[in-house]
C-alpha cells in the first residue's frame, strides 16, 4: 500500500472525525438539555420526548440517515448531506445521552440544592456552579462510553455518498484492486481513535471515583 | 393513488427484506451467544497464551466498527482466495462480532459470582467442565439478562449496516421501494416500524426470561 493510499485513508479518516466530532459535541449537550425538559415532567412534551428516545434507540443508523436525506427534501428542507449525516448522528446519540444525563440527574443528591437554597442561591447559579460539574464528573464515563459508539457507528454516512474512513476503502480498491490492505489500515485508524477514547473513558472513571462516598 | 396503497402494493420485498433481516438477526443472535459462552468457557482455563490470544481477539471486536469486519469478509477474503455471498459474510462478521461482546458481557457477569459458589460445587464433586455447565452458566446467563438484552437490540441495528454490502434486508428493500415510487417518507417508516416490532419482541422476551429466572431462584445469588 502505497503513499497515495494512505493519503487517501486519512483524508476519510479526517471526514469520519470532524463529523463524527460535530454530532458528540451537540448530542451531549441536546441530551443534556432533553434530560432537564423531562425533569420538569410537563404533560404532552414529555410523552413526545419519550416516544423520541424510545423510536431513537431502536432505529439503526442508516435506516435513520437515508430516513433524512431522502424524506426532508419532500416537506421542502433540502439538506446537504453533510448536513443530513450530521443531524441523523446527533438525533441517534442525543437520545442516549439524554437517558445518561437523566440517570445523573435522578441520582443527585437533593440535600445540596436544599443547602443552597438555605443560603439563598438562586436556581441558575446552583445548577452553573455546583450541579453541572458534579454531573458531568458522573456522567463522563457513560458518555465517553457513547462517544465511541458514535465513532463505530459512522460508517452508516457511508450510504448517503459521504467518503468517511470506510467507504474510502473501496475507492482505494476500486484503483488498486487490492482491498485487503485498505481495509486493515482502516480498521486499525478506528483501533487508534477508539483506543484514544478508551484510555479516555478510563482516566474519566478513575477521576469519577474520587467523588464516590 | 394513495401512497399507502403503493406501499401495499409493492408489499413483497418489505416482506422478504423482513424474513431476511429476521432470519440474519435470529441466526447470528444464537450462534453469537452459544460463541459468547464458548469465549467465557475457554478463558476460565489455563492456558495463558489461550486466554491472552482471545482476550486480543475480544479487544479487537470491541475497538473496530462493525461494517469493517463486514468489509473483511465480504471484500477482503476472496483476496485471499475465498469468496462468500453477501448473506453469509454479513452472519459470519454478525455472530463474530456480537459473540465477543456477548462474551465480554458475562465474563463481566462472571467476575461478581461468589467465590463460595465454585468452592462449594468442587467440594461436592463436580468437576471443571459441570461447574461451568451446571453451575456458573446459568447464574451468570440469567443475571446479565438486561445487558444481553441490550446488546441483542444493538445486534438488531447491525443487521441494517449489511444493505452497505448488499444484502437485500428491511433497509434495502425500503430504499429499493422508496427509488422506485418516490415515496420515501413512508416506505422508511414502515422499514423504521418494522425494526421498532423486533426490538419491542426482544424486550418483552427479556422481561419473560427474567420472570421465569426469578421463579425458579436465579436472583438469590
Amino acid at each position: 500500500m502505497d503513499l497515495k493510499a494512505w493519503l487517501l485513508l486519512l483524508e476519510g479518516a479526517w471526514t469520519t472525525v470532524w463529523i463524527s466530532g460535530i454530532a458528540i459535541a451537540i448530542g451531549i449537550s441536546a441530551g443534556l438539555l432533553i434530560a432537564i425538559i423531562r425533569r420538569q415532567a410537563i404533560p404532552v412534551i414529555d410523552q413526545l420526548l419519550a416516544l423520541y428516545i424510545s423510536l431513537a434507540r431502536a432505529t439503526p443508523l442508516v435506516t435513520l440517515v437515508l430516513f433524512l436525506f431522502l424524506s426532508l427534501p419532500a416537506v421542502g428542507i433540502n439538506l446537504d448531506k453533510h448536513v443530513a449525516a450530521i443531524l441523523a448522528l446527533t438525533l441517534n446519540t442525543a437520545a442516549f445521552n439524554a437517558e445518561i444525563w437523566r440517570s445523573a440527574l435522578n441520582n443527585f443528591s437533593r440535600d445540596q440544592h436544599e443547602a443552597a437554597q438555605a443560603i439563598g442561591m438562586t436556581d441558575w447559579v446552583f445548577f452553573r456552579r455546583i450541579m453541572l460539574p458534579q454531573l458531568v464528573t458522573v456522567s463522563l464515563p457513560a458518555l465517553v462510553n457513547e462517544m465511541s459508539f458514535l465513532i463505530k457507528g459512522s460508517p452508516a454516512i457511508a450510504i448517503i455518498g459521504l467518503v468517511d474512513l470506510t467507504r474510502v476503502t473501496n475507492r482505494i480498491a476500486s484503483v488498486t484492486y487490492d482491498p485487503l490492505y485498505p481495509i486493515l489500515g482502516a480498521g486499525l485508524i478506528y483501533m487508534l481513535m477508539i483506543g484514544v477514547l478508551v484510555k479516555a473513558q478510563s482516566l474519566a472513571e478513575r477521576h469519577a471515583r474520587r467523588l464516590a462516598v | 393513488m394513495n401512497e399507502w396503497s403503493i406501499i401495499w402494493q409493492s408489499r413483497e420485498p418489505f416482506i422478504s427484506g423482513f424474513l431476511k433481516t429476521l432470519q440474519l438477526f435470529g441466526i447470528s443472535a444464537l450462534l453469537g451467544l452459544l460463541l459468547g459462552v464458548v469465549l467465557l468457557y475457554l478463558l476460565e482455563g489455563q492456558s495463558n497464551w489461550l486466554r491472552k490470544g482471545l482476550g486480543g481477539f475480544i479487544n479487537v471486536m470491541r475497538t473496530v466498527p462493525f461494517l469493517i469486519l463486514a468489509y473483511l469478509i465480504y471484500y477482503g477474503l476472496p483476496q485471499g482466495g475465498l469468496r462468500l455471498s453477501a448473506d453469509l459474510s454479513g452472519l459470519i462478521a454478525l455472530t463474530l462480532y456480537h459473540g465477543a461482546y456477548f462474551s465480554e458481557i458475562l465474563r463481566g457477569q462472571r467476575l461478581v459470582i461468589p467465590k463460595g459458589l465454585v468452592e462449594a460445587a468442587q467440594a461436592h464433586g463436580f468437576r471443571h467442565h459441570l461447574v461451568f455447565l451446571r453451575i456458573l452458566l446459568p447464574n451468570v446467563f440469567m443475571s446479565s439478562l438486561p445487558l444481553l438484552g441490550n446488546q441483542l437490540i444493538v445486534c438488531l441495528k447491525d443487521t441494517a449496516f449489511l444493505c452497505i454490502i448488499t444484502v437485500r434486508e428491511v433497509t434495502a428493500a425500503a430504499n429499493s421501494v422508496q427509488s422506485t415510487y418516490f415515496i420515501p417518507m413512508k416506505a422508511f417508516l414502515v422499514a423504521i416500524l418494522l425494526y421498532w416490532i423486533i426490538s419491542l419482541v426482544i424486550e418483552y422476551g427479556i422481561r419473560y426470561l427474567t420472570r421465569f429466572g426469578k421463579q425458579r431462584g436465579f436472583s438469590h445469588v
